[in-house]
C-alpha cells in the first residue's frame, strides 16, 4: 500500500497490489476448504457417522464466511481493470478478455448458483444430490480458477496471437488455454489452494486438541487434513521448482532478479540469506550463506547450468525493445521469493512431523506441538501473497512480457485525485473487512461444533423450510 | 446480423438478465426497513432471496467479462469514464454480499442492524448508479477521438440520467415487492402486497416517463428514427397498466411476470435506442464509439460464441431448476420447524 506514490500509473498499480493480494488471501483458501469440506460430507454419506456431519457443518460455515468476501472482493478484480488500466485493457481485450468471459459463463455461474443450492438445500434436496451440489460448486471453483490464471498467463508469456493495428488478437483460443505457462500456474495455484485449506484444517483441529476440546470429534478431520496436505504440500515444493525451469526459459529476468544474480554464471550457488548486494552497483553481497550449485540446478535442472546475470539480459532486452531498464526491483523479488520458498517448505516440514505424531498417537498430548499447529495455518496464506509479488512484481517493466510496459497501460482519462479516493475507500473498507473476517474466523473456528439435533445455522432465516 | 451485433444484442440480454433477475433482489433488500415486523420477518425476507442472489449478480459479471471480451474498447471507455460511479456500485455491492453471508453469523441485534442496512443502502445504491450509468451511454459523455473519456464524475448526471436512475430505483423496488407476493406468506407477504400496490402507479409514471425521454434522446442525440423506442414505450405503458391492474386483483405470479417484463423492456429500451453506437461522444458525435469500432476481431466472437451457445442454455436450465427448488413460500405465520431463534442464541453465545 504505497499511499505516499505519486504517479497515476503507480497509484494504480499500488491499488492492484491492494486488492489482488487482498482477494488472494481468500481464493486459495475457499479453492481448498471447498474440497475438504465436500470430502466430511461424502465421508458422512457413505459412513452416516455423525462426526463427520458435524464436521461439514463446521468447516462448512468457515468455508461460506471466507467464500463471500472472496466473491465481494472478486468483482473489483473484474472491473479495476477497466478502470484503472484501460490502454491494458484496449490493447489486450481480444486475447484476455475472453478467457474472463468464460470464466463467468462457464464456471462463476456453476459456483454461484450450485453454493446457493447447498447452503439452502439441506431439507430440499435428497442427500445425494445435496451432495453433488457441493462438489459441482467446488469444480466450478477449480475452473474459475484455472480461466483466471489462462488470462494472467497471458501476461507472462502471451501465446496465440497477433498483433494487429496495436492490439494484440486472438488466434487460437486452443494455445491460449493449453498455454504451458498456464498448466504450471495452475497445478501450482491449486495445490497451493488446497495446502492452504488443509493447513487452515489441521490448525484449527490443533487449536481444539491444544485447549483439550472436543479431541475425539476433530481427530478423523485431523487426519483427513494431514493426508490432504503432506503429500500435497511437499509435492507443490517440487513442483514449483520445475515451474522455476519454465520461469527461467520464458522471464530469465524475474529469475536472476530472485536471486539477485548480476553476472552470468555456471555453477551458480544459491544463496539462502544475503546482506547488500541489491544494486547494480553494489552487486557483490556483504555477507551470505550459500548453497553451491543450487541456483542451476533450480532453474536449468542440472547443477553445472548457466544462468544469465541481470547485466547482460538487460543487455539483450535493450537491443530487442530499445534502451531502458528492464530489471525488475530486485531486492522484492529476492525477498518473495525466499518468502513463499521458505513459508511453503515450513507447512510441509509442520504437515510432516504432525502426521509422525498423529501416527504415534501423541499429537493430541504434545500441547506445545498443537500450538506450532496453529501458527503453521497462517504460513501457507504468507507463501501465497510472496507467490504472487514474486509473479507479478518479477514481470515488471512490462504488463504484459515484451508486448506492453506497464508505465504506458494506465487509464487516460483516470485522475490522481479519483485514484486516491478508490485507494483510500479500498483500504479502509478492506480493512474493516478483514478485522470483521478475522473475528467471525475466530468465533466459529473456536466453538463446539453442533450435534446433530442442533439448527443447523444460528439463524432462525436458515432452518428447516416454513411451507 | 454481424457477429458484432449479435454480441451487442448478447450483452443487452445479459443486462437484462441481471436486471430481471437482480431487479428483485435489490427491490428486496430496498424493502428491508419498511415491510417487516420483527427480526423472524426480516430473516424471512432474507431467506426469499438468499439461495439465488449469488446466481443473479453473475448476470452482472457476465455482463462485464463478454463487454471486454467482445468490446473491449467499449468496456476500457466506459469503465475508466465511470471511475467514480463504479466505484460506488462495487463498494454498494461489496457490503451487499457480506451482509447475505454475514448477517445471520451472530445474534447481537446491533450486529444484525448493521448488516440489515448495509444489504438496503447497498440495494438502493447500486441500481441508482446502473440506471444513471446505463442512460448516460445514450445521452453521451465527453469522449475524444482516442475513444478516451475527458469529462469529471458530473458529467455523467443529466436530468435524463437522473430520471433513468430514479425509474431503475423504483421500478426495482415494485419488482421486489410482486417478487415477495409470491414467495413469502401471512402478514409479510400481505404487506408486500399493499407496497406493490403503492408503487404500482409512480413505477408506470417513473418508467414510462424514462421510456419516453429514452425515445427523445434516441432520436435528439442518437440520430435515431422515433419508431422503435417509441412502440417500445407504447408497450412498456401497457405491460405496467395491466400489472398495475393484477397487481390490485392479487394475480400474483402474473403481477409478478409483468414486472419482470417491464424491467426487461427497460433495458431493451435503451438498447434499441443506442444502436448502432455503443457510447454516444457529447462532444463529437463523430467521436462516439460504435459496435464497429469498439469490437473485437472475428476470431474472438467466433469463440465467444461458440463458447455462448453451449453455455447459455445450461445455465438457464439450472438456475430455473434453482428457483423450483426454492419455490416454497418462506416466513409468514406459523414458527419454522426446527428449533426457535432462542435455542439458536444459546448455541452460538455458548461458542463465545
Amino acid at each position: 500500500m504505497i499511499v505516499f506514490a505519486s504517479t497515476t500509473v503507480d497509484l494504480a498499480r499500488a491499488q492492484f497490489a491492494t486488492t489482488s493480494l487482498y482477494h488472494f488471501l481468500f481464493v486459495p483458501l475457499t479453492l481448498g476448504l471447498g474440497p475438504l469440506v465436500a470430502l466430511m460430507q461424502t465421508a458422512w454419506h457413505r459412513t452416516k457417522d455423525e462426526r463427520w456431519l458435524r464436521l461439514t457443518h463446521f468447516f462448512g460455515t468457515l468455508f461460506l464466511i471466507n467464500f463471500a468476501i472472496g466473491v465481494a472482493t472478486g468483482l473489483v478484480q473484474e472491473f479495476q481493470f477497466g478502470m484503472n488500466w484501460s490502454v491494458y485493457s484496449k490493447f489486450v481485450g481480444n486475447v484476455f478478455g475472453a478467457p474472463l468471459a468464460i470464466e463467468g459463463l462457464a464456471a462463476f455461474f456453476l459456483e454461484s448458483t450450485f453454493l446457493g443450492l447447498w447452503i439452502f438445500g439441506w431439507n430440499r434436496l435428497s442427500p445425494r444430490i445435496h451432495l453433488a451440489t457441493l462438489w459441482t460448486a467446488v469444480i466450478g471453483t477449480w475452473a474459475s480458477a484455472y480461466f483466471i490464471l489462462v488470462a494472467n498467463s497471458f501476461m507472462q508469456d502471451p501465446v496465440g496471437y497477433k498483433i494487429v493495428n496495436g492490439e494484440a488478437q486472438l488466434t487460437s483460443i486452443w494455445k491460449l488455454l493449453s498455454s504451458t505457462w498456464a498448466l504450471y500456474a495452475f497445478g501450482h495455484t491449486m495445490m497451493a489452494g488446497i495446502t492452504t485449506g488443509a493447513a487452515v484444517v489441521f490448525g484449527v483441529c490443533c487449536w481444539h486438541f491444544a485447549r483439550g476440546r472436543n479431541v475425539e470429534l476433530f481427530r478423523p478431520a485431523a487426519k483427513l487434513a494431514l493426508v490432504v496436505l503432506v503429500p500435497v504440500a511437499s509435492v507443490n515444493l517440487w513442483f514449483g521448482s520445475h515451474f522455476g525451469i519454465l520461469v527461467t526459459k520464458l522471464q530469465p529476468m524475474k529469475i536472476s532478479a530472485a536471486e539477485a544474480q548480476w553476472t552470468t554464471c555456471t555453477h551458480c550457488g544459491f544463496s539462502l540469506f544475503q546482506i547488500g548486494g541489491f544494486t547494480s552497483n553494489d552487486p557483490t553481497p556483504t555477507f551470505s550463506i550459500t548453497v553451491p550449485g543450487l541456483l542451476s540446478y533450480l532453474s536449468t535442472g542440472s547443477f553445472g547450468g548457466q544462468v544469465q546475470g541481470l547485466d547482460e539480459l538487460n543487455k539483450e532486452y535493450e537491443a530487442r525493445f530499445g534502451s531502458g531498464d528492464y530489471e525488475p526491483p530486485v531486492r522484492t523479488i529476492y525477498w518473495s521469493m525466499r518468502g513463499m520458498a521458505y513459508a511453503g517448505s515450513l507447512v510441509a516440514l509442520v504437515a510432516l512431523v504432525g502426521a509422525f505424531l498423529f501416527w504415534k498417537r501423541k499429537l493430541e498430548r504434545w500441547r506445545w506441538f498443537c500450538w506450532v499447529g496453529v501458527v503453521a495455518a497462517f504460513l501457507p496464506f504468507v507463501a501465497c501473497l510472496f507467490g504472487w509479488v514474486l509473479t507479478e512484481v518479477g514481470r515488471q517493466p512490462w504488463i504484459v512480457q515484451g508486448l506492453l510496459k506497464t508505465a504506458d497501460a494506465s487509464s487516460p482519462a483516470v485522475s490522481t485525485a479519483w485514484l486516491v479516493t478508490s485507494l483510500t475507500v479500498f483500504v479502509t473498507l478492506y480493512l474493516l473487512l478483514l478485522v470483521l473476517d478475522i473475528w467471525l474466523m475466530r468465533r466459529y473456528a473456536g466453538q463446539d461444533p453442533r450435534g446433530p439435533d442442533e439448527p443447523e445455522q444460528s439463524d432462525p432465516s436458515t432452518l428447516a423450510p416454513a411451507y | 446480423m454481424t457477429l458484432a451485433e449479435l454480441w451487442f444484442v448478447l450483452v443487452a440480454v445479459l443486462w437484462s438478465g441481471y436486471f430481471v433477475l437482480e431487479g428483485f433482489d435489490f427491490g428486496v433488500g430496498m424493502l428491508l426497513p419498511f415491510l417487516p415486523r420483527d427480526e423472524r420477518e426480516r430473516s424471512a425476507m432474507f431467506q426469499s432471496i438468499g439461495p439465488v442472489w449469488d446466481g443473479n449478480e453473475v448476470w452482472l459479471v457476465v455482463a462485464g467479462g463478454a463487454t471486454f471480451a467482445a468490446f473491449p474498447t467499449w468496456y476500457a471507455t466506459m469503465f475508466s469514464g465511470f471511475y467514480l460511479a463504479l466505484l460506488l456500485v462495487l463498494v454498494c455491492l461489496i457490503v451487499r454480499v457480506l451482509s447475505f453471508e454475514w448477517r445471520a453469523k451472530s445474534t447481537s441485534p446491533r450486529w444484525r442492524t448493521v448488516w440489515t442496512w448495509a444489504n438496503t443502502i447497498g440495494s438502493f445504491g447500486a441500481p441508482l448508479v446502473w440506471g444513471v450509468g446505463l442512460s448516460v451511454l445514450l445521452y453521451g459523455i465527453p469522449i475524444d477521438s482516442k475513444g478516451d473519456f475527458t469529462g469529471g464524475f458530473f458529467d455523467l448526471f443529466n436530468w435524463y440520467s437522473v430520471i433513468g436512475g430514479i425509474s431503475v430505483v423504483v421500478l426495482f423496488a415494485y419488482h421486489g415487492a410482486t417478487y415477495l407476493t409470491i414467495r413469502t406468506t401471512g402478514g409479510l407477504c400481505e404487506r408486500a402486497h399493499r407496497i406493490a400496490r403503492l408503487l404500482s402507479v409512480p413505477a408506470a409514471v417513473a418508467v414510462t416517463a424514462f421510456l419516453a425521454l429514452t425515445a427523445h434522446v434516441a432520436v435528439d442525440r442518437n440520430q435515431r428514427n422515433v419508431a422503435v423506442p417509441l412502440v417500445l414505450t407504447l408497450v412498456g405503458l401497457a405491460v405496467l397498466v395491466v400489472a398495475a391492474v393484477l397487481v390490485k386483483r392479487r394475480r400474483s405470479g402474473w403481477a409478478f411476470a409483468l414486472t419482470a417484463l417491464a424491467t426487461a423492456l427497460w433495458v431493451a429500451t435503451l438498447f434499441a435506442s443506442l444502436y448502432p453506437r455503443v457510447m454516444v461522444s457529447s462532444t463529437s458525435f463523430g467521436d462516439s464509439l460504435t459496435i464497429d469500432n469498439a469490437s473485437s476481431a472475428h476470431y474472438t466472437l467466433v469463440v465467444m460464441t461458440v463458447v455462448a451457445t453451449i453455455c447459455v442454455p445450461v445455465i438457464l436450465l439450472y438456475q430455473g431448476w434453482t428457483y423450483y427448488v426454492f419455490r416454497a413460500r418462506v416466513g409468514g405465520g406459523e414458527l419454522p420447524s426446527g428449533s426457535p431463534p432462542a435455542a439458536a442464541s444459546g448455541a452460538s453465545s455458548h461458542a463465545t
